[in-house]
């Protein structure tokens, strides 16, 4: 870590958030492709060549319509609600080391926007913080089928919080730190089983809390087979019903900008980020390493949704507080006390 | 490792910089966008079929229920996280009392368990 003036630093930041909305946009056409692979179709086509333009051509026609507010709606709490979404979402992405320090233009420029010493509790929190968003909107709509989307999400992302954040504790016993530079500097230690020498990733050490973790990051994004707040077929997309124009595409920007970020916060947990052959002499390798770890996740996430019909909400529930919730607390245990073996102090 | 001062200037950074990006494309669909409101426009949505009384938040408790539960558990979770980071430090005697607490915690899941808390019907 070097000292680096405030300038460079959110000038990294900047470019990291306009990654981001490109990656979303793209997310969007990457998530058409596939399903439309998937069910032997085309997919989008027509907007430039192989539809790569699409994604633009949705921007702009969402930018020219009509922003309705309905006469019973909050107007204030309605008007703000999206962006706490949105925001929350972006604000995620600071932590995320995207490498170490790279050499350039005779400077040596860190790889990430900041390194808190909390970093993953504050991706937790932060992403936390955009239920509020959802809540308030469905609140300030006035409308039965965005309230009751709304309560859906807020009761379902509470649950799965607590679910995604044990079962990253014990990711945290092992590393002995919350720092997401930290972590991934851990995970490129050498780990032997046997005659086996592999990285440490935590994939290896924690595969269990990784299943969990994988479960637990599909319902905190609302996502498929999760997505009982914006179930079309009973809730006609809840909580944004009454959203519309660019104001309605900001839930999806957040909900797109979270999915990336949670992919992007699973590889550097589990498959220890940018790390790879050849990535601590050339820091642009981490990258397309990172790139490509991520991809793995959105394309699980794009899989599930052409896969899995939705799930009732009593199952969604139970399978968070009767199946996963026992399970992470005995991940838990069960990795404290191999730790405690290994240091020769359990007995 | 610094902990306050720049680490946390960037993060509201960022949250000003996403906000007036927010803003601008608002601003920008103000600005593109008609604004042809009339009545029908303004009623809220209900399949088609016209609104008769206001929504009034009425919603099943269990809500609270998971509200109530979530906040006994979340409380746990910020217990352990800096016992999972002081782990190596606390040893054996944090391992045990972790234990204990642990087994509490069981033990007031198993009573809500068994009381129908965790069903929802």
């Amino acid at each position: 870590m070097n000292d680096q003036p405030i300038w460079l630093t959110f000038l990294v930041a900047f470019i990291i958030m306009n990654v981001l909305l490109i990656g979303m946009a793209y997310m969007t056409y990457f998530e058409r492709k596939v399903l439309a692979a998937m069910q032997d179709r085309m997919g989008p086509t027509r907007t430039g060549p192989a539809g790569l333009l699409q994604p633009i051509a949705d921007g702009i026609k969402l930018l020219s319509k009509e922003d309705l507010i309905p006469r019973a709606a909050d107007k204030w709490v309605f008007f703000f609600a999206p962006l706490v979404v949105f925001v929350s979402a972006i604000v995620t992405a600071a932590v995320i080391p995207f490498g170490q320090t790279a050499h350039l233009f005779g400077r040596d420029v860190n790889l990430y926007a900041t390194d808190l010493n909390v970093g993953a509790l504050f991706v937790m929190a932060v992403s936390g913080i955009g239920v509020y968003g959802i809540i308030l909107g469905a609140w300030a709509s006035a409308n039965r089928f965005s309230l009751l989307g709304g309560l859906r999400a807020a009761a379902q992302v509470v649950s799965y919080e607590l679910i995604l954040g044990l079962s990253l504790a014990g990711i945290f016993l092992l590393a002995g730190s919350l720092s997401l530079r930290e972590i991934v500097l851990e995970q490129q230690q050498n780990l032997s089983i046997g005659p086996l020498e592999i990285k440490n990733w935590y994939i290896f050490s924690q595969p269990l809390a990784f299943v969990i973790f994988l479960i637990a990051a599909v319902a905190e994004t609302n996502r498929a087979p999760f997505d009982l707040p914006e179930a079309e077929t009973e809730l006609i997309s809840g909580f944004h019903t009454e959203y519309s124009a660019f104001r309605f595409s900001f839930y999806f920007l957040g909900e797109y900008i979270a999915m990336i970020v949670i992919s992007l916060f699973a590889s550097t947990l589990f498959l220890g980020g940018p790390s790879g052959p050849g990535s601590e002499s050339h820091w642009w390798l981490g990258i397309i390493y990172l790139f490509f770890k991520t991809i793995i996740f959105l394309f699980f996430y794009v899989w599930l949704r052409a896969t899995l019909p939705r799930f009732r909400y009593d199952q969604l529930m139970g399978i968070a507080w009767k199946v996963l919730f026992p399970l992470v607390l005995l991940n838990l245990v069960v990795t404290a006390a191999i730790r405690l073996a290994s240091d020769g102090k359990l007995f | 490792m610094e902990t306050f001062g720049d680490n946390w200037l960037i993060v509201g950074l960022m949250a000003i910089a996403a906000l007036g990006m927010g803003l601008l494309l608002l601003g920008l669909n103000l600005l593109i966008g008609p604004s042809r409101p009339n009545k029908t426009k303004g009623d809220p949505y209900e399949s088609g079929v016209p609104d008769v009384s206001p929504v009034k938040a009425r919603f099943t408790p269990r809500f609270y229920m998971v509200a109530m539960l979530f906040v006994v558990f979340d409380i746990e979770a910020v217990f352990i996280f800096p016992w999972a980071v002081a782990f190596d430090a606390l040893g054996r005697y944090g391992f045990l009392a972790m234990l204990v607490f642990l087994f509490l915690l069981l033990d007031g899941y198993i009573y809500a368990w068994k009381k129908g808390a965790l069903e929802w019907v």
